[in-house]
């Protein structure tokens, strides 16, 4: 099993969530998160006073896969979170242990 | 009596009322988000305090012994006493010509007795202690708003010399704007001012605070005419005119200072038209709350930056809008009065009266500053030696919401 994690830019969060029901995933998880990659903050400016706003808003994706569909999960958000602007955000996948479906106690392949 | 005069009195004094609220969300909107309930408390509670010190004791300090050009009020109206339904002999009563019951005069006198104090919280804000700030705004009405309330409105020695001063530029504005200059050097700056940013936490609430304050304004400096005619009519369009031309001043300014016209800087102009034309209302006309009001905005979008260069931490700059703005309107009440407005004015220096008045400005306004820093900064040296006034390290970190009133101000 595998949990894929990105992160993408706020607007794109409803193509990304209509491209991974299309591959048919069965949920996900979604936070608003702050950052910084290689995309700068901004510059706000307060009555004259400048503040350097380092930390970029994205949207944290979370999705737990088995582990023949990862692929075609990371190329739905690759291909429907892209703008080919800086700022895109990463997409990052890791492996998992255990999953425990609470209602059911249904372990694993059964609780995705 | 006149009725209408006192069906506008009673419209007006509740306009005043409604601006403290609209204070508290212009003010609750600046500060970060755990200091939210703190602003919104210091403002609200000034309706509370004040208003009980003002009938016991504020009114009488200010009017009592009217037209005495001396410094202070007597106790012949401790507790309201007298102060009622009919027009009486009473020197107050004769000397502003009342038409209107002394009760309605006293409760119209009350709303600005509770908006002054509450304008110093801006600058204390994120650092104060809810005790201090409490036992500070009843001294400081006791000691610094009586006496200079009545040096103006009570007769006393800056209305004798012939200074003038419509609603409150001195008053309010420029008393409050100097109390909060003192009491921030007392104070000292918020932990990490001003290297580590502080941006408003909600400026929609700010923007919602100025449309109740503009609102309320027409009350503050039409209703000071005290009677329902042509020149709380005229005072309406100048304060109305002041505050648009006050926005495009700050705006204009900021445009090519930092490159964005700001809804902050938009917001922060009309409030700083408001408070220049406050002195001018009742007593110039034409275009010259326009040019008051375009100067006032620029000249207060490039004062709030003087905070930076000297060091101090005016946080919601009282000093930059309402020390600066209302010293901007009383001087150039000096230039724009036109006594064809207002038999009870005199002619500024551009309508034939001479330098006379413009001095007399100078005087109110140097006194006004000085009288009020003094008195200010020893009240609150006072209280910080006997009770402490600034919060714990702890507690400004973990803001004023939950650690001076146990709340929090959104809660998921």
């Amino acid at each position: 099993m595998k949990l894929i994690t990105a992160t993408v830019k706020p607007h794109k969060l409803d193509d990304v969530k209509t491209a991974l029901k299309e591959v048919g995933i069965a949920g996900m998880t979604v936070t608003e998160v702050q950052g910084f990659g290689r995309q700068s903050g901004h510059t706000e400016v307060y009555r004259g006073a400048e503040y350097t706003v380092d930390f970029v808003p994205k949207v944290r994706v979370e999705v737990l896969t088995d582990d023949e569909e990862a692929d075609a999960v990371v190329d739905a958000i690759v291909s429907s979170a892209r703008t080919d602007k800086i700022g895109d955000g990463k997409i990052w996948v890791t492996d998992v242990l255990r999953v425990v479906r609470i209602r059911t106690g249904e372990l694993d392949g059964d609780a995705l | 009596m006149d009725t209408g005069d006192t069906a506008w009195m009673l419209i007006a004094t509740a306009l005043v009322l409604f601006m403290t609220p609209g204070l508290a969300f212009f003010y609750g909107g600046m500060v970060r988000s755990k200091n939210v309930l703190g602003m919104l408390m210091q403002n609200f509670f000034a309706m509370g305090l004040i208003a009980v010190l003002w009938a016991v004791v504020g009114f009488t300090l200010v009017f009592g012994d009217w037209g005495n050009a001396g410094v202070i009020g007597n106790l012949d109206f401790i507790g309201f006493k007298d102060v009622g339904q009919a027009l009486t002999g009473d020197a107050y009563v004769t000397g502003l010509a009342l038409t209107i019951p002394p009760v309605l005069f006293a409760a119209y006198q009350m709303t600005f007795a509770v908006i002054t104090p509450a304008l110093i919280s801006g600058a204390t804000a994120d650092r104060m202690k809810f005790s201090a700030y409490a036992l500070f705004i009843g001294l400081w009405l006791l000691l610094v708003y009586a006496p200079v309330a009545h040096w103006v409105f009570g007769g006393g020695w800056i209305f004798d010399i012939g200074a003038l001063d419509f609603a409150g530029g001195a008053v309010v504005h420029m008393n409050a704007g100097a109390a909060a200059l003192a009491v921030i050097l007392v104070l000292g700056r918020r932990r990490g001012w001003p290297h580590e940013p502080m941006p408003p936490g909600n400026l929609p609430l700010t923007l919602l605070g100025t449309g109740i304050l503009w609102f309320g304004w027409f009350g503050f400096n039409a209703g000071s005419a005290l009677t329902a005619g042509g020149v709380a009519s005229q005072a309406l369009m100048n304060t109305f005119l002041a505050a648009s031309a006050a926005m495009l001043g700050w705006l204009v300014v900021e445009r090519f200072q930092s490159g964005h016209a700001t809804t902050l800087g938009g917001a922060s102009g009309a409030v700083a038209g408001l408070v220049a034309i406050t002195p001018c209302a009742g007593f110039v006309g034409g275009l010259a709350p326009i040019a008051i009001g375009f100067v006032a905005g620029a000249v207060c979008m490039l004062a709030v930056g003087l905070k930076i260069r000297f060091g101090y931490d005016d946080s919601l700059d009282v000093v930059g809008v309402h020390l600066v703005g209302g010293f901007v309107g009383t001087i150039l009440l000096g230039l724009f009065a036109d006594s064809a407005v207002n038999e009870l004015g005199f002619d500024g220096l551009f309508f034939g009266g001479g330098a006379d008045l413009l001095v007399d400005q100078l005087v109110a306004a140097a006194a006004t500053i000085a009288y009020s820093f003094t008195v200010s900064f020893l009240i609150a040296k006072v209280l910080d030696v006997v009770i402490g006034i600034r919060v714990s390290e702890d507690d400004e970190n973990a803001g004023l919401d939950v650690t001076q009133h146990a709340e929090n101000a959104y809660v998921f």
